[in-house]
């Protein structure tokens, strides 16, 4: 064979081995992204650019904290205790809740992954650890909003974002979430005083944040008597809080801090009640749960139709004179203990249905009185 | 002096090697058309509906049975319920026919994904092909699910994740979302064999795992739709076909209090 020949064929070998090694590895898919070069703790990953919807991932702390786009604006970091919502715009960062204190430093590293924005606001949905764990830390982190005792006398917006501008973003939260981490002068509070609240509201809130109108419900008596459900109205994504987790556990209902069943149903049906699915009882209005995946409104649906069924249950064997042992042998829940981790909450719920219920149980021998309803 | 291009067998072989390796894999079989479902199999439980309470032969478990012994058919009437479709695993044990086409990748002609339409409430489902992985497990679940395919000789094997909750029979068998579902489309000439393997690791002691037939009907309509509840103003309107793809259109409200 002469030599040419031979060159021929080894130099064609070589580029389709070449061509091949490339294709296999060397070429990014679809929708693949560079690593962002502002966080070397971050790591976008292609997958997750194949979500349904659509959004960006990222990945740190070895795949334990994720973040998703939601839909809008919004995006939910998950693994960092309860969920983190961040809502980014062109002005500043809202966030509602902000996760375990051990975590703030990789979550706030993936929000400014995202935006450089400063972060203003902190919502916050009820005074569970799991939620305010971050609060001082988020706070610290972020910017004081604007307003007349922050900005020196003379200047204008433009000329304090130049400047050095004072750290401490506020965090907004029911009345009853300040009450109830703080206490009277002189004794201790039950949470310390950077995690509390810097403004409350006592009914519903409504603000524009981003150029975006957020509003804040307030179900009077659900998961506690301080809980918020956040409606980000252009966006179509609500934050619920820990009164929606999917999968993770069943409804927890703390009676010693003003919680009820019969308040938790109502709180799920006014979230279900802002629920726009777009087709067939999917997609439309995204939702964020306090724990758990992005859901929409038919698992909004699901969760609370089993929660009704089980109150019915229980509230039937109370009728019958079934003490909390017995009723916790009848096993209400069962059918619904193979789900997710429900298994490992269902006691605490029965209980607390129970305590609840029996509170409000009409005597029997009353119910057929005169004027008994 | 005359050069000669001679190449030897062997470079060949190793290019058409590597060459193969680099391009999408190819199907040998094309599911491409409409596709007209044959209800011979599980007839009574596919058209009528199953009796209430009957599990006869079905791998359930304890929990399973429980939530089929305490559903009531009325919750199909609830606002929040009444558009919901059959999920993707269920969905073709209904009398309704399919379409199936593919997108094709220009230069290299294998298909990227296949989309499937079934004439009931037109559910509209995408089969990955190009080897992508299934997304995070806290993405949105979806009725027609995830769904990633991979050719197993000329069997198309589909894996679906990411499903909302469903059903394995109309008589509230639940079946949950953390279940898998592994299909195997199969052609053979004009008939298309379809086996579904659900796992459900919640409701299911075992795989469940059914078959249908279907025969193909080149004339079968792709995109005409049923327009079924529509509620306006308190109002429901008769069923009837429409052209455009509006699907189910009712009131937002809750009426389970």
């Amino acid at each position: 064979m002469p030599y040419f020949v031979r060159q021929l064929n080894v130099l064609m070998l070589a580029l389709l081995l070449l061509a091949g090694y490339s294709s296999a590895y060397g070429n990014p898919g679809q929708g693949q992204m560079p690593a962002n070069s502002k966080n070397e703790l971050v790591h976008l990953l292609p997958t997750c650019n194949q979500l349904p919807t659509g959004g960006v991932c990222l990945r740190l702390d070895d795949g334990k904290i994720e973040l998703l786009h939601v839909q809008g604006n919004v995006y939910m970091i998950s693994g960092a205790g309860g969920n983190i919502t961040v809502q980014v715009g062109e002005q500043s960062v809202t966030v509602v809740n902000t996760g375990l204190a051990p975590m703030s430093d990789k979550v706030i590293g993936a929000i400014h992954a995202l935006t450089e924005k400063p972060i203003y606001t902190i919502l916050v949905t009820s005074l569970d650890e799991d939620l305010i764990g971050g609060n001082a830390n988020f706070s610290k982190a972020g910017w004081a909003t604007p307003n007349s005792d922050n900005i020196p006398f003379g200047h204008d917006v433009s000329d304090i974002l130049a400047l050095k501008f004072p750290s401490g973003a506020a965090i907004i939260a029911n009345i009853n979430v300040l009450n109830r981490m703080s206490a009277p002068t002189g004794q201790k509070s039950p949470v310390p005083s950077e995690l509390w609240p810097t403004d409350t509201y006592d009914a519903d809130f409504w603000r524009m944040y981003n150029s975006e109108e957020i509003y804040l419900y307030h179900p009077q008596v659900a998961h506690s008597d301080g809980d918020s459900f956040v409606l980000f109205r252009r966006s179509g994504v609500i934050s619920t809080g820990d009164l929606f987790n999917p999968m993770v556990s069943y409804p927890v209902i703390d009676l010693e801090k003003g919680g009820g069943i019969d308040g938790f149903i109502d709180g799920l049906n006014q979230i279900i009640d802002l629920l726009v699915p777009e087709d067939a009882e999917e997609g439309g209005t995204y939702v964020i749960p306090g724990h758990g995946r992005i859901c929409d409104r038919n698992d909004v649906v699901n969760y609370r139709d089993m929660v009704t069924i089980l109150r019915a249950r229980i509230s039937e064997m109370i009728e019958q004179g079934m003490t909390l042992e017995q009723v916790k042998a009848a096993e209400p829940t069962s059918d619904y203990d193979v789900t997710g981790h429900y298994a490992a909450s269902k006691d605490q719920f029965i209980e607390a249905v129970y305590r609840d219920k029996i509170k409000s149980k009409v005597p029997r021998q009353n119910a057929s009185a005169p004027g008994a309803r | 002096m005359r050069y000669s291009f001679r190449i030897s067998p062997a470079v060949v072989l190793a290019s058409l090697a590597v060459v193969s390796g680099t391009l999408p894999a190819f199907g040998q079989v094309d599911f491409s058309g409409g596709w007209i479902t044959k209800i011979h199999e599980d007839q009574p439980v596919r058209t009528a509906g199953p009796e209430i309470a009957d599990y006869t032969g079905l791998p359930v478990n304890d929990a399973a049975r429980k939530r089929g012994d305490t559903w009531d058919a009325q919750q199909l009437e609830m606002l929040e319920r009444e558009c919901e479709p059959h999920p993707s695993d269920y969905g073709t044990r209904g009398p309704a026919n399919m379409r199936i086409w593919g997108d094709m990748d220009p230069f290299t002609k294998g298909i990227t994904a296949w989309h499937t339409e079934l004439a009931y409430m037109m559910p509209l489902r995408t089969i990955f092909m190009d080897g992508r992985p299934h997304p995070s497990e806290n993405a949105p679940h979806t009725w027609q699910g995830y769904s990633t395919g991979e050719w197993e000789g000329d069997i198309l094997k589909v894996t679906t994740t990411h499903l909302k909750e469903g059903w394995v029979r109309r008589n509230g068998l639940p079946r949950s979302e953390n279940a898998t579902v592994i299909e195997y489309y199969v052609r053979h000439h004009d008939v298309l064999s379809l086996m579904v393997d659900v796992e459900d690791p919640e409701y299911l002691t075992e795989p469940l795992v059914l078959s249908s037939s279907w025969v193909s009907h080149s004339g079968f309509p792709g995109r005409m739709r049923f327009l079924r509840s529509l509620h306006r103003d308190g109002e429901s309107l008769p069923r009837r076909l429409v052209e455009e793809p509006k699907l189910c259109i009712r009131n937002t409200g809750s009426n389970w209090r």
